[in-house]
């Protein structure tokens, strides 16, 4: 069914079409549409989830442990310091083995204050064993929500998944958007370690340095899984819906001299500046990044690579630039740019593609190649 | 055609990013592309914003605030003291504002319609405010921006009290370039 | 102890702040700083006051304003006062919070800096929701209000957070209202005389919130106080004075009916709520004045 609606609202839609039993949210801005979308469609009994307000981020995610391990599918989101403070909880809910799926806007960090779009916030959880997908448009925000459900409860995965859109720039834009008829695309929940009183058994409890390797071994193994399962589901999803989606969205890269990575709205965004850049007769292509965990093997071979990092590591990178860097075993071009909703145009996207230098970082707006 | 981009300026509280919601969905009606965004400073009543909108045949894949609007709309006269409304308008472009009176910006095309005058006369108030996002909608079909027929089932879709589409249809019969 | 009776003109609350048109918070704020003068600092969580403050380079307030995370306004207020008092300052350290950053999230905290005896003032102005972001509900939104996340109004009671500030036993808490400027002016120079931890609950009618006029705040406060859905009152060491506007009001309340009626939130609030609320009121009305009586 086709409509307008805003990168939160089509988020909203995706969890109503999921129908999770229960949702523990609690409001942050630029995630609020989100939550109170939710609370709408509870009220009015399209969605049948038990709705709890909780106090905290870190209630949230502690609420949603408690009840995905019961084997019901469960679902929150959250912004920045909401994810922060979440933190404790996201790395348990991974090491739990939990299906939890999240929406996070992304959002800078304070202080001071500010509520618009970087994507430190998720970055700082990449280590924590939670899939993460940066979506671009409303259509995909919506998309991409229904597969993580599918993806997570795969039981070659039993992993959380984080779907991320940027603050401001995703979540309170209006896009067209068409609704599916999920069907059986997402099967039927089993959860194989739920908790079951004629099964007792203890959970997460003490571990001995005899044995916790092992089950962080496990979180990684079905992390590698996951490629697998991610693959064939966004396959099926093709198939079904028509609508494709892969690790990367490659625009005009294949015989590309130089080519631009990056994540969200700024990789949707530099397609723009590609069209404008050819027409210069720069052969450029942009690669959207779509997957950040796990962690893409992009073919970038025999050409000039600039990454965009929307997101910093103090002491040490781009956090984007960095990673690619080390997959690719090449210097890269770093932009920095875009931080706390700095604006970045395509014409500012092709700039960094015409001035590149490569093995040099370039924080946007504040210096001429540090 | 080209990319078509509105910005929309209004003080919170007075549907200005409704409005440019309503006309997103009215251009994807008529069966073109359209984003709608708001710039948000902090979320108050009576501040000055601006919304953005872009129109276009194929799919939008920018952004950024848009810098050389093709049309200014504004919603609430007063903030033309603080605000430049006029900034990066594109030569030719077209200005509309809520008025009872033409005001004649150099160099652009203006139009005006009473938009104020015509929620108050269908008691389209809220907390003291009247809601002008359901009327600009008549107002920017009069200027062939959108189709009325669009512009009434958008009003519809967001909206149950039929007042809302007789404000448009009000300010599409009382408008004058 | 030399308490001020004259409130002085100095504003500390600067001109071309962010509030709302017919903001309480920013009223309360105002008469709180006039009342601690400028040996203070105003640790500030996030809530609309973060917001109100302005954005950088300029801020709203002519003093310290320290701004903290959502949940930890209490613990940094502890840290800030443990130094200041360390070296030998004298500084007020006033926490300026609002519903969500003290009763939900931020409860933790105030709970631990209370229980530890912190020198320091920590005022909770209520606006009955999360302002800041939106108006959703918080705990402290009454049953039967809707918000942005209680659309058919909320089903849950305010959480009484006087009472859980009254078990930690601290020298003095007080209720206090946007409305009364001056009684709160004397409450806050009253708390800063106390060396511990002092609270203030201070009601502040939000008119995006609450859905109202701009220009009736101020009404709407009193209305508060005269149906007796907000008591006025004190605590020094647990000894309970209720305030003469709130007996007066006890006396002879106006009906609930004429606070709840002009503020959209309460819009088709059923007779099974509402009747629950005058319940809640009467039995609250009730247990104040009998323990008065009985000290």
């Amino acid at each position: 069914m086709k409509k307008i609606a805003t990168g939160n609202k089509a988020v909203a839609e995706a969890v109503k079409q999921v129908q999770p039993v229960v949702i523990a949210v609690y409001p942050i801005t630029p995630q609020t549409e989100i939550v109170e979308q939710i609370a709408e469609f509870v009220s009015t009994g399209e969605l049948k989830s038990r709705y709890i307000p909780v106090e905290s981020e870190h209630s949230a995610m502690a609420a949603c442990i408690g009840a995905s391990i019961t084997g019901i599918r469960t679902f929150t989101a959250t912004s920045s310091h909401g994810l922060l403070y979440m933190h404790e909880m996201t790395n348990w809910a991974a090491g739990a083995r939990l299906p939890i799926v999240m929406a996070n806007v992304n959002r800078s960090i304070g202080p001071g204050w500010n509520i618009w779009a970087e994507h430190t916030d998720a970055m700082q959880e990449r280590d924590t064993g939670w899939l993460q997908v940066y979506v671009s448009t409303v259509q995909e925000a919506y998309d991409a929500t229904l597969m993580a459900f599918r993806i997570a409860e795969h039981n070659d995965v039993l992993l959380p998944v984080m779907v991320n859109l940027d603050g401001f720039s995703l979540s309170h834009i209006m896009q067209p958007l068409d609704t599916v008829e999920i069907g059986d695309f997402i099967p039927p929940m089993h959860l194989p370690h739920a908790i079951d009183p004629t099964h007792p058994a203890g959970y997460g409890g003490l571990t001995g340095p005899d044995q916790h390797f092992k089950f962080r071994w496990d979180i990684e193994r079905s992390m590698r899984d996951s490629v697998k399962v991610i693959e064939a589901t966004e396959k099926d999803f093709a198939q079904r819906f028509g609508r494709k989606y892969g690790f990367t969205e490659d625009y005009l890269c294949e015989d590309a001299d130089v080519v631009v990575v990056s994540m969200g709205t700024l990789g949707k965004e530099a397609e723009v500046a590609i069209d404008m850049l050819r027409k210069e007769g720069i052969r450029a292509g942009s690669m959207r990044l779509r997957w950040l965990r796990p962690f893409p093997k992009p073919d970038l071979k025999g050409k000039e690579v600039v990454v965009i990092d929307r997101d910093y590591s103090f002491g040490f990178g781009g956090i984007l630039a960095k990673s690619v860097q080390a997959r690719q075993k090449t210097d890269v071009y770093s932009v920095i740019a875009g931080l706390g909703g700095q604006e970045v145009t395509y014409e500012d996207i092709a700039d960094f593609i015409r001035k590149r230098r490569m093995g040099e970082e370039y924080w946007f707006g504040v210096n001429d190649h540090v | 055609m080209t990319m078509y981009e509105i910005r929309i300026h209004s003080r919170g509280g007075e549907g200005g990013v409704t409005a440019a919601r309503l006309l997103a969905l009215s251009a994807i009606h008529d069966g073109k592309y359209a984003t709608a965004c708001p710039f948000y400073g902090a979320e108050r009543r009576g501040a000055p914003i601006v919304s953005f909108v872009r129109i276009d045949d194929k799919p939008i894949k920018i952004y950024s605030q848009i810098k050389k609007p093709d049309m200014v709309v504004v919603i609430d006269a007063s903030v033309m003291d603080v605000v430049d409304v006029l900034q990066g308008l594109k030569r030719g472009g077209k200005v509309l504002v809520n008025s009872t009176h033409k005001i004649e910006f150099a160099g652009f095309s203006s139009s005006h319609v009473d938009l104020t005058g015509i929620a108050l006369k269908e008691n389209l108030v809220v907390a003291g405010s009247p809601i002008l996002d359901t009327a600009v909608i008549g107002a920017l079909a009069k200027m062939g921006i959108i189709t009325a027929g669009s512009g009434k089932m958008a009003i519809r879709e967001m909206f149950t009290d039929e007042r809302n589409v007789r404000a448009a249809e009000a300010a599409y019969r009382e408008m004058s370039a | 102890m030399d308490i001020i009776t004259e409130i002085p003109k100095e504003e500390y609350v600067l001109k071309c702040s962010s509030a709302c048109a017919g903001c309480s918070d920013s009223l309360a704020l105002r008469y709180v700083l006039k009342a601690a003068g400028p040996d203070t600092v105003l640790v500030v969580p996030a809530c609309c006051t973060s917001v109100t403050q302005g954005i950088y380079p300029n801020t709203a307030f002519n003093i310290p304003v320290y701004n903290i995370a959502f949940g930890a306004a209490a613990a940094c207020a502890s840290g800030m006062s443990n130094a200041f008092r360390a070296t030998g300052k004298k500084t007020n350290v006033i926490v300026y919070a609002g519903d969500g950053g003290t009763l939900d999230i931020g409860l933790q905290a105030l709970s631990g800096a209370f229980e530890r005896g912190t020198d320091f003032l920590y005022i909770c102005y209520d606006n009955e929701a999360y302002g800041n972001t939106g108006m959703q509900r918080s705990g402290g939104t009454p049953m039967g209000a809707r918000t942005t996340t209680t659309p058919t109004g909320k089903t849950d009671a305010k959480k009484d957070i006087d009472a859980i500030i009254a078990a930690h036993d601290p020298p003095y808490m007080a209720t206090a209202c946007s409305s009364y400027p001056q009684d709160l002016f004397k409450k806050v120079q009253t708390a800063l005389t106390f060396r511990g931890p002092t609270f203030i609950h201070v009601l502040a009618p939000c008119p995006p919130g609450w859905r109202y006029p701009t220009e009736k705040s101020v009404e709407m406060g009193k209305l508060a106080v005269k149906s007796g859905m907000w008591v006025l009152y004190e605590r020094e060491y647990g000894k309970l004075s209720i305030n003469p506007q709130s007996k007066a009001a006890m006396k002879n309340p106006i009906p609930l009916e004429e606070y709840l009626a002009p503020q959209g939130r309460f819009g088709g609030i059923n007779a099974k709520t509402l009747e629950m609320l005058r319940q809640h009121l009467a039995k609250n009305i009730k247990k104040l004045a009998a323990e008065e009586a009985e000290e």
